[in-house]
């Protein structure tokens, strides 16, 4: 009898083990396949590191070329909308920061040799903040900053 | 699936593309109201476009982008008719992708 209850026990672990295998495997894949992906970056918790987990340096130089154009007070931080154009020349990046959510960056935009300085999209925001982006044109990042005032907040809940 | 909606039209030779993607975008920080258990992360991570083979844009996103994300962005070097290929990938390995025609 014991050995009976033995036996059932090895497969059971046996059987769990195999599928946490699987499991672990699956989802590692996806991962490893996106080199762009930089893991640090995204899970900074401040603007400075997540610029420099990013873009190898955080030396940014301040530029009226760069426009934000987001809502002045955002009743649901949940949806804000953020747009950011620039008229710098040789755009290859345009990154995107909350500078009060747990973790700032929020995206990240490579722009291909034939892509305008321009970009568009939602964010969620925790709390009034500053929107912040980074530009990258040749070697060097250039910043612009905009102060979003939140009623609600849009993470966690 | 057909989770992506795409436009894109070229004006004076340059190439606005406005994308709407359908996903839960959850942060990994939301409580379930009626369990009280957190919902785990599942977010958009990488978003891909390209234009005859060649990337025009790449977007690595985290967790702060909004539920069913926006994306809108120009390049030049397309003309109408052209196609333009978009896909993404989550952080639990789904992915999706389709095709449209530049107007």
């Amino acid at each position: 009898m014991t050995s009976m209850k033995r036996r059932i026990f090895l497969k059971g672990s046996l059987a769990t083990g195999a599928v946490g295998m699987a499991v672990s495997t699956g989802l590692l894949t996806p991962r490893v396949s996106l080199a762009a992906w930089t893991k640090a970056a995204f899970e900074a918790t401040d603007v400075n590191g997540g610029v420099s987990a990013l873009y190898g340096s955080s030396n940014m130089d301040k530029s009226d070329k760069i426009k934000i154009k987001a809502p002045d007070i955002a009743e649901n931080g949940a949806v804000v909308p953020v747009s950011v154009t620039t008229s710098i020349d040789g755009v290859s990046s345009i990154s995107l920061f909350a500078d009060k959510n747990a973790t700032p960056l929020t995206a990240d935009f490579q722009l291909g040799p034939g892509a305008e300085g321009y970009v568009s999209t939602r964010i969620k925001m925790g709390k009034t903040a500053n929107v912040i982006a980074v530009v990258k044109a040749g070697d060097k990042l250039y910043s612009a900053s905009k102060e979003v005032k939140v009623t609600i907040g849009g993470c966690g809940g | 699936m057909a989770s992506i909606k795409m436009r894109a039209k070229t004006t004076d030779g340059v190439t606005t593309v406005k994308v709407l993607i359908s996903h839960p975008m959850d942060t990994g920080l939301q409580k379930d109201k009626k369990t009280g258990k957190k919902i785990p992360a599942h977010f958009i991570q990488e978003v891909v476009c390209k234009h005859k083979d060649t990337t025009v844009m790449t977007a690595n996103w985290g967790a702060a982008i909004s539920k069913n994300p926006y994306l809108s962005f120009k390049f030049s070097g397309a003309a109408a008719g052209d196609m333009l290929s978009i896909s993404w990938v989550d952080n639990k390995g789904e992915k999706d992708s389709t095709e449209a025609a530049i107007k």
